[in-house]
């Protein structure tokens, strides 16, 4: 489950051990892509082709062409989640072209909540989003384990418990 | 647990609901009110007020006896509803402003509203109308409980003493509004669109509904402000941050301590010669805003000390690299940046100066952020999220540098903190 090795930032003398998101969410997002992309093209192809002429359906093309640029851009992104649990606080870090790092001390956590949707439930995979009582406070881990993510929620809500500070 | 009731006036409130449902529809379609109008004889529209009256006035009166509140140890319970059941309990010790305003006609009759800022709560959740001495009372009650005094002695401790900070003169009120440019702005645009238009169309109709929005909008950002505005009071007290003001409707807000998330020192261009500065602050789950409509600068300063213990505004504050104006053209000078031992603090604007201030115990979580464009010049955002729902954004600072400070001022929120006041302030603060 581990892809990022464990590496120094910030704060020195802090072995951080990062962890990254389950392969299956790449799967699921791909798949959904695929479903979506293959529906639009299909659906261009066949209202050109009939409606405007059959060389228009050439049109098909781009939603297949765009599939197959989100099919290596998925892996990218996937690989760009990462999150690391440090003495007092969670670290975030995503994006490959537009990066966000999100730091939430543990003492300000409102909620921590699991969420895990039919598909997501199908290959396995729960979501934990944390709550601070700031709103634009944008703490979502997609793509875990259930079993992670039932032991970070645990863990973050003891941790948040001990330190809790609130507003 | 003694339930109590509003005043005896408020029913006369909720009797002008029919009568402002039938405004609004004369307003909204005024040809079909004068049809209906015309058809109707004086009998019948006696007979229409004198049925419709009685019911408005019965409504009001059930409602204003199905509401009752209540002041418990550690909650106000607020209960209401006719037909459908509501029931409020809010904490005390969550309560981040409370406020007592007096409309002009509530000051008429001696009666006052009494509204309670809690996080996350409804607007219904205030309490009209309340006999003025009542409200008194109750505001420092419910301070009084909040702060941790036990109940018996709640009652007894009364209205805390107030120490007058700042009192803002009518005179630099109104200049401060001849020098603001949004005044001139809406004037501006009164005189010229209608006047454009009447030249252009030649349709009365036409220009009498875009004048009659300006001129409203012209009268609020001037006449307006300087009514609602008019003798500014902000003083200190042991159960908080007192601010009255108003013309005709007195407003009462009393924040508090501990409760500011960010402050915000506001410099139109033509203040800054003057000296003159505006403070805005936020408190999470509170509509009010404005602490200071205008002062000079050191005044200001002096006041936002009281307001966040130990705070002193930075004056130096360093600019991004020079990199940076590839990200944002010439504005890219105006961003700025300081961190001090209590707060983070951010400016920006070149002609209208915006400096806001967190103190590290309020933020709640922090960001970096860093586009492609930003990527190729080294540069990044760091963003600093307070539970007033306000984001403060330190722009375009180095990448090396933005790194360091994200987790150095996770650090530093997470320490600030501790020496923080308890939401109790009085138990052992």
């Amino acid at each position: 489950m581990e892809t990022g090795s464990p590496e120094e930032t910030g704060t020195p003398g802090e072995e951080l051990t990062w962890r990254g998101l389950q392969p299956a969410l790449v799967r699921v997002r791909r798949l959904l892509v695929v479903v979506w992309m293959a529906g639009l093209a299909l659906a261009t192809g066949l209202l050109l082709g009939l409606l405007v002429g059959p060389a228009w359906a050439a049109f098909a093309l781009l939603p297949l062409a765009s599939a197959a640029w989100c099919w290596r851009l998925l892996e990218r992104n996937w690989r760009s989640w990462r999150y690391a649990e440090r003495a007092d606080d969670l670290l975030i870090c995503r994006g490959v072209l537009w990066r966000e790092e999100t730091v939430v001390p543990y003492g300000r956590m409102q909620l921590v909540e699991v969420t895990s949707g039919p598909i997501e439930r199908r290959f396995g995979l729960a979501t934990v989003q944390l709550h601070t009582a700031a709103a634009a406070t944008d703490a979502t881990i997609p793509g875990l384990d259930p079993a992670e993510a039932e032991r970070l929620r645990d863990r973050l809500s003891e941790l948040g418990e001990a330190r809790s500070a609130g507003l | 647990m003694i339930e109590r009731r509003l005043h005896p006036v408020t029913p006369f409130r909720r009797a002008w609901a029919p009568i402002a449902v039938l405004a609004g529809w004369a307003v909204h379609d005024p040809d079909g009110t004068q049809q209906q109008l015309a058809r109707l004889t004086t009998t019948v529209l006696l007979l229409g007020l004198a049925v419709l009256v009685p019911v408005a006035g019965l409504y009001g009166f059930l409602s204003w006896w199905c509401t009752h509140f209540a002041v418990t140890d550690t909650e106000l319970r607020i209960r209401t509803g006719l037909l459908f059941r509501r029931t409020a309990h809010i904490r005390l010790e969550r309560i981040q402003a409370v406020d007592v305003s007096r409309p002009l006609l509530a000051r008429m009759a001696g009666v006052a509203k009494l509204r309670i800022d809690v996080v996350g709560a409804d607007d219904k959740d205030e309490l009209a109308f309340l006999g003025e001495q009542e409200a008194r009372a109750l505001r420092a009650e419910l301070l009084a409980r909040a702060a941790g005094f036990a109940p018996e002695t709640a009652r007894e401790v009364g209205e805390a003493p107030a120490y007058e900070l700042l009192r803002v003169p009518p005179r630099a009120l109104a200049l401060s509004l001849v020098l603001t440019g949004a005044t001139w702005g809406s004037l501006c645009a009164a005189l010229v669109a209608p006047t454009v238009l009447w030249l252009t169309t030649h349709n009365l109709w036409t220009v009498l509904a875009t004048a009659l929005p300006l001129f409203g909008a012209a009268g609020a950002s001037s006449a307006g402000r300087f009514v609602g505005e008019f003798d500014w009071k902000v003083s200190e007290s042991p159960d908080g941050l007192r601010i009255d003001h108003g013309l005709l409707d007195r407003t009462h807000e009393t924040v508090p301590p501990g409760r500011v998330q960010t402050v915000r020192f506001v410099e139109p261009l033509l203040w800054r010669r003057l000296g003159w500065v505006r403070v805005e602050l936020d408190v999470a789950g509170s509509a009010n805003s404005v602490l200071v409509p205008v002062a000079p600068r050191p005044i200001a300063e002096s006041v936002v000390a009281r307001v966040l213990h130990g705070v002193t505004v930075p004056e130096e504050l360093s600019r991004p690299p020079r990199r940076a104006g590839w990200c944002v053209p010439v504005w890219w000078r105006g961003h700025r940046l300081a961190v001090t031992d209590t707060v983070f603090a951010t400016r920006h604007g070149l002609l209208r100066r915006s400096l806001s201030l967190v103190p590290h115990a309020k933020v709640q979580s922090v960001r970096l952020s860093q586009g492609p464009w930003q990527r190729l010049w080294r540069v990044a955002d760091v963003h600093v999220d307070t539970g007033a729902g306000k984001t403060v954004t330190a722009r375009l600072r180095d990448a090396q540098e933005a790194a360091r400070l994200l987790h150095a001022q996770a650090e530093r929120s997470r320490t600030g903190r501790r020496d923080a006041r308890p939401d109790r302030w009085m138990t052992s603060g």
